[in-house]
């Protein structure tokens, strides 16, 4: 059973192509870590993969072409959680969660009816932001507010989840956490795809890597495999130091070459 | 804390801003009273009220309903479209210091309207002269938006604002400087300053079907509003058709504002304004906000057109000139508080 495919996939910002001929077939259940370096498209192809910018080719979500799917079904498939944990108004942590019941049509956080209380209620507890659920989310720390974006995402209760470099600028403790707020999500059945730069990260939580590079998709499998050394030096330019700790792969980015 | 405690949180804050919206409209309420009262005649709150309803002698019928009620009608809902457009462009920029002034939309519908009557195309009571500062505020809002791009910085927007409102005020100077009539000009100049003075209800009915249709565009987009708090492209992955929106509010603070210079000139600010005296009242969530907004507009250009009807001057203040002249310091003081955003840091 596959939850998202895409067939030829390919995309261009303005004038400039970014992504080309990209085809991937993922399961539900599944950690998808996205890879690779600087400018491969990585944040392109998961828009792209939202339907959130123009593309050629085809993309299926659950088995319904994406291009029928209008904009509310297509929120109400994908929990999309962007760089940066943007929040433009000090607004209650609460309320942040519970845009994600937006595509369901609780538009108002002061009256989500009882499914929509408790879908945001299991997202804030998931994550663990209950204790700060009445502050703004401008006075959380980045760990914090990071956490509070996933509950958001999570609220969605989306069959796939999109997360670009959620991991990013957090302490290692927060990006184990998000990591396993991730991981959680995926256990219980939805698709999660993550971008990262984080190549353990990669390797310790994802069933699957895959690895762009030049708008291309080069490498994809587990992540011993997908991350092999002949990828490492070709993509990443760099060497790893492998080992296997509590039967999870370890690959630490070394030197480079 | 549990499920029972976030909804029992969310419902206080709910009764605050009920409470607060209450009081708002009792306050606009009592304005609209005290100016129905106020002019060569004063006439108590309470004459006026039993005139209002059809009560009390003739005179005084005549004075509140027909001399007077057109320019509280049009001071209450100018006030209200103001405070609404700029809770509006706030909410769609995420940005506070967005709003109609800054952005020189009722300068540019200034200049659509002035160019009708010194063109001669149509005398100032005809439906031409709203009709052409709404178009001409639409093109200058949509140029704004237009050149400050997706994610438009405070910085891009302001500079953006003040090139269009320059544009649209050299315009506006080279139709006067054009202009063979002296008598037009005069008339022209004072007009721009903004006033209610004298305005009937042919004015009212010239403005007033506009302003309403903004007022509807612009509130039925509230909740896309607040999902742009999470930014542009995240409020389009959870369903936020963004550039319809963009249009939409264009369009509604197109309508409102040009509805409104058209009949009384300019008058600023009180977008700026209205929204940033709530925030601490209502929250920051901008859906929230727009009613109160709207209502704090209203109580602030009525209270602004009492006091310019009992300021002791020789001749009539404008009350344009008044919203400006208490509008541009407070402007600073935002400048200030948001200096960090505006040298280039974090918002």
């Amino acid at each position: 059973m596959t939850m998202l495919t895409a067939q030829n996939l390919s995309a261009a910002l303005g004038s400039r192509p970014v992504l080309h001929d990209i085809s991937l077939s993922l399961s539900p259940g599944h950690l998808a870590a996205l890879v690779g370096p600087n400018g491969a498209g990585k944040t392109t192809l998961l828009r792209a993969l939202a339907g959130l910018i123009p593309s050629t080719g085809a993309i299926h979500v659950g088995g319904e072409p994406l291009s029928s799917l209008s904009l509310r079904e297509r929120a109400k498939r994908f929990g999309y959680l962007p760089q940066g944990h943007m929040v433009h108004w000090p607004l209650p942590a609460r309320d942040i969660v519970a845009l994600g019941r937006y595509p369901h049509g609780a538009t108002d956080p002061a009256r989500l009816s009882p499914k929509d209380a408790e879908a945001v209620l299991r997202a804030m507890q998931a994550v663990d932001v209950m204790e700060f659920a009445e502050r703004r989310v401008t006075e959380l720390s980045g760990g914090e507010r990071s956490r509070v974006a996933l509950a958001r995402v999570l609220a969605v209760e989306a069959p796939v989840i999109l997360a670009d470099e959620p991991t990013a600028s957090l302490d290692p403790r927060h990006q184990i956490d998000v990591m396993r707020g991730l991981r959680a999500a995926a256990e219980a059945g939805v698709l999660v795809i993550v971008v990262t730069h984080d190549l353990g990260l990669a390797a310790r939580f994802a069933d699957t890597v895959l690895v762009l590079s030049e708008g291309r998709l080069v490498s994809q499998g587990e992540p011993a495999e997908a991350l092999s050394e002949q990828v490492m030096a070709q993509v990443f330019r760099i060497s790893a130091f492998r080992a296997e700790y509590q039967r999870e792969a370890v690959i630490v980015p070394w030197a480079d070459i | 804390m549990s499920g029972q405690d976030i909804r029992l949180a969310a419902e206080l804050a709910a009764r605050r801003r009920f409470g607060a919206t209450a009081a708002l409209i009792a306050l606009v309420a009592l304005l609209a009273v005290i100016s129905l009262g106020i002019g060569p005649i004063r006439l108590s709150p309470l004459t006026v009220v039993e005139a209002l309803f059809g009560g009390g002698s003739d005179v005084s019928q005549v004075i509140v309903r027909e001399i007077r009620l057109p320019r509280t009608i049009l001071a209450l809902s100018i006030g209200a479209i103001l405070g609404l457009s700029g809770a509006a462009l706030q909410g769609l920029l995420r940005n506070p210091l967005a709003s109609p002034s800054l952005f020189g939309a009722p300068q540019s519908a200034a200049f659509g309207a002035v160019l009708v009557i010194s063109l001669g195309l149509a005398d100032v009571r005809s439906y031409a002269l709203p009709v052409a500062a709404i178009i001409a505020a639409f093109g200058s809002v949509f140029a704004l938006l237009t050149i400050a791009g997706r994610n438009a910085g405070l910085l891009i927007l302001i500079l953006a604002g003040l090139a269009i409102s320059s544009l649209a005020g050299a315009a506006t100077a080279l139709v006067m400087n054009l202009s063979s009539n002296p008598f037009v000009v005069l008339e022209i100049a004072f007009w721009l300053l903004g006033s209610l003075e004298d305005r009937s209800f042919q004015h009212v009915m010239l403005a007033l079907p506009f302003i309403v249709a903004g007022a509807i565009i612009l509130f039925s987009q509230r909740s896309a509003f607040r999902a742009l708090t999470l930014g542009e492209e995240t409020a389009q992955s959870l369903g936020v058709d963004v550039g319809r929106l963009r249009l939409l509010v264009i369009l509604g603070v197109a309508l409102g504002v040009g509805g409104a210079v058209a009949v009384t000139g300019t008058i600023g600010f009180i977008g700026l304004v209205a929204p940033h005296l709530m925030r601490p009242l209502i929250g920051h969530d901008p859906a929230r906000l727009l009613v109160p907004s709207a209502l704090t507009g209203s109580a602030l250009l009525l209270a602004a057109d009492i006091a310019v009807r009992i300021i002791p001057s020789t001749s009539d203040i404008k009350v344009g000139v008044l919203t400006s002249i208490i509008g541009v310091p407070f402007f600073l003081y935002l400048i200030m508080r948001e200096r960090r955003a505006l040298s280039g840091g974090v918002a």
